[in-house]
């Protein structure tokens, strides 16, 4: 069954930002050019434009966030908009409040757009489906689904290293199944057209037929899966993953799976790695690898900024288009 | 309502799988029972006379799973809204499954589920009673006494035991009174947390998944658990492939099992869960087109004896959270008929195979006398209009529960008269 895009208004422009899925080349790589314009922001001593003046972006996270909140909220404010951050996971919720409540109470105070981070998979499009018609909705996370703006920001760093997207090899380490980062990744990688991307894991921590679901490679062995590889993206572990019936200890999944100089050494000499954040020094990888040389990881942190700028212009900026056009009709 | 003693029913076309009619015949009825088939007997003088030209007349249906709510849950719907609902369906018979709050695990329970439905008099409903206490899987219920109150079988409705021992002794002590037990098979641990089938869809979505393997363990270990035993074992909503082979294999051994499946299972799979409808969150899930073709196989051979509703209504707020969190289910009383409908025209089965599916061969699992039609039987009959078009919404749908992902589809096939014991408790 195809479902029209819930993402794209009638002209096919963005108003709201919930998955790659769906998202053209084109449409991937004008994020990533409209992210290029927005990195000189940070470098002006005045680091503000005005184009989303007046707006208010309202942060919604019902998980706790440091990093991605705090990165919206400066992208936000770097546009000019107003930011509201609540951390519902101690508020509303607790109270009894329902999510659309919440979507309500907020759309009254005249909130423009919610970045909503939320554990359940297909939270956003719920919100996106229930939202008042003027409200944009932009997805900063929701369950194992999808974590768009990570995912783009992931590939502006490729970019700006690796501009030649056709000629690459990616490899993705880590807890695949449980990742909405490695999910949106993998389908910007596929979008942009890598012919090559490896996801490496033990079993347990693989989606069940994920090469069929994303065409890719699956892999067990981190040397092999990462041989001649241009980039090497690790993924976060979460604690309560460990002394389960997914993974025994810490121990033996950083002999396994976690990235040291010499395990590296099958990728390719100028192979970067990046990692989502925050990272498990001595878990994930050793703090050679994170602090050395080949290392993005904090590029990362500051393209964050530009991309979800771009994002959330666009976004906004349609509104105006979009509200722009319902006066014409009330009026005609 | 009208409720004319002596009625018939003329120029319909009759269908009664049980006897193997399957054409013109008129049918007569007094005092709540079949008087005769074909020609009124003779001075025959009917109180009211239904003319079913251009439609068929065939025995009322036989739900073996549809969820009424009440008691416990009336803010989803009542006896009285779901039982005007199945009558308008063409729906003579309902079991509900005895996770009602309090649980169907006492005589009391199951007398005041009986009391309120009859009360209403739109439908028979036969409550199931719970195999354990509270439905939490560790102390056997009272069964000898539920089956006094009217309980045709026992289930543990969608919280299957855990502890295989005390299955075991389950079946055993329902063997005893001769009471079945009706199973929906999913293994506990492998299902915990999951929304969807584990496949494809539900990898690049991201939800929790449900492996064939929920339903094929569970599956396995009743099967041998009904064959060390040699208690009657019914599985509800079979949802794979693989679980529908193991349990024709284990027919042709002679092990006394048998299956249905839920209608909305015969049309929909894994991929309806692109776009996250909470319409479509079903347990056991939405699983593969292979798995969907081979449970319209296992209808069409009989592998599975019955197709039910597994209507389960909700209210709105049930539905309206992120798909992860809702509460599983669909509203399927109302579409039953014109589904059956569809299988006829997909070429699944004829029409009288499919009347059959939903009357004589459910009440064979059940082991009442019920979903057929002939004289001194008593008068459960609907008569339906197959060409009938209409569309489910919020002003056409009876009951309670408007979770249906039908809603604004045009539907084929509707119900004009349904009789209940005789009497007419729905007519459009």
């Amino acid at each position: 069954m195809t479902t029209p895009n819930p993402q794209l208004d009638a002209q096919g422009n963005l108003k709201h930002f919930l998955t790659i899925e769906g998202l053209s080349r084109e449409f991937l790589s004008e994020i990533l050019d409209k992210a290029e314009g927005f990195l000189a922001v940070a470098q002006q001593a005045v680091k503000k434009v005005p184009l989303c003046r007046g707006k208010v972006v309202a942060n919604l996270f019902f998980e706790n966030s440091t990093r991605t909140r705090t990165t919206f909220e400066l992208a936000a404010k770097r546009l000019s908009a107003d930011v509201l951050n609540l951390n519902i996971s101690t508020s509303a919720t607790a109270k009894g409040e329902t999510l659309l409540d919440t979507l309500r109470n907020l759309e009254a105070m005249h909130v423009d757009m919610f970045v909503v981070r939320h554990a359940s998979s297909g939270t956003a499009h719920f919100m996106a489906a229930h939202a008042d018609p003027h409200v944009c909705i932009v997805n900063a996370g929701d369950g194992r689904h999808a974590h768009p703006t990570q995912a783009m920001l992931d590939m502006f760093t490729i970019r700006r290293h690796k501009p030649d997207f056709t000629r690459l090899r990616v490899a993705i380490v880590g807890d695949i199944l449980h990742s909405r980062v490695a999910r949106s990744q993998i389908l910007a990688l596929k979008t942009l057209g890598v012919p090559d991307v490896r996801v490496i894991a033990p079993r347990t921590l693989l989606p069940t037929r994920v090469e069929e679901a994303f065409g890719v490679t699956a892999h067990h062995d981190l040397r092999e899966g990462v041989r001649d590889a241009d980039v090497v993206i690790m993924l976060r572990i979460q604690r309560e993953r460990m002394n389960s019936a997914l993974l025994p200890s810490e121990h033996e999944y950083f002999q396994l799976f976690g990235l040291t100089e010499a395990r590296l050494s099958t990728a390719q000499p100028e192979a970067i790695v990046m990692h989502p954040g925050p990272i498990n020094r001595g878990v994930e990888m050793d703090s050679q690898v994170a602090d050395g040389p080949r290392s993005v990881i904090l590029e990362q942190v500051s393209n964050g900024i530009a991309v979800r700028m771009a994002v959330m212009s666009m976004c906004l900026g349609n509104q105006n288009l979009n509200s722009q056009g319902q006066g014409e009709l009330f009026h005609g | 309502m009208a409720n004319a003693t002596r009625l018939s029913i003329r120029h319909g076309h009759f269908i009664d799988p049980a006897s193997g009619w399957d054409g013109a015949a008129d049918i007569h009825i007094a005092d709540g029972r079949v008087l005769a088939i074909g020609a009124a007997p003779e001075g025959f003088q009917p109180d009211r006379t239904l003319d079913a030209r251009g439609q068929v007349v065939c025995p009322g249906f036989v739900d073996l799973r549809a969820r009424l709510r009440e008691p416990g849950h009336e803010q989803k719907a009542t006896i009285g809204s779901e039982t005007r609902a199945a009558s308008a369906s063409g729906i003579t018979t309902l079991c509900c499954p005895p996770d009602t709050l309090p649980v169907i695990d006492t005589p009391a329970v199951a007398r005041l589920v009986h009391q309120i439905a009859e009360r209403h008099g739109f439908a028979r409903v036969l409550p199931i009673g719970a195999m354990t206490q509270g439905l939490e899987g560790r102390t056997i219920t009272e069964m000898a006494a539920l089956k006094q109150a009217g309980c045709p079988a026992l289930s543990q409705a969608d919280r299957p035991i855990r502890d295989t021992q005390v299955q075991r002794r389950a079946m055993e002590y329902a063997e005893t009174f001769g009471l079945s037990v009706f199973l929906m098979p999913l293994d506990p641990g492998l299902s915990q947390g999951g929304c969807a089938h584990e496949g494809t869809v539900g990898t690049r979505l991201g939800l929790p998944g449900i492996p064939e393997a929920a339903e094929t363990v569970a599956v396995a270990r009743d099967l041998a658990l009904a064959e060390q035993t040699g208690a009657r074992i019914h599985f509800h909503g079979l949802s794979t492939a693989r679980g529908v082979a193991m349990l024709a294999e284990a027919r042709r051994r002679g092990v006394r099992a048998s299956g249905d499946a839920s209608m909305h299972q015969l049309f929909f799979t894994e991929e309806q869960l692109n776009g996250f409808d909470a319409n479509f969150h079903l347990i056991p899930p939405l699983r593969t087109q292979a798995d969907r073709d081979a449970l319209r196989a296992a209808i069409a051979e009989g592998v599975l004896g019955a197709i039910c509703s597994d209507h389960q209504p909700h209210d709105p707020d049930a539905k309206l959270a992120p798909f992860p969190e809702t509460a599983p289910g669909i509203s399927a009383l109302e579409t039953l008929l014109p589904l059956a409908l569809r299988l006829v025209a997909e070429g699944v089965l004829d029409l009288a195979g499919v009347v059959e599916r939903l009357t004589i061969g459910p009440a064979r699992i059940l082991g009442r006398n019920l979903g057929r039609i002939a004289p001194g039987q008593r008068a459960d009959l609907c008569v339906f209009d197959p060409e009938a078009v209409w569309i489910p919404s919020a002003e056409t749908l009876i009951s309670q529960g408007h979770n249906t992902p039908f809603m604004g589809r045009e539907m084929r096939g509707r119900v004009t008269w349904t009789l209940l014991g005789g009497r007419i408790v729905f007519e459009r």
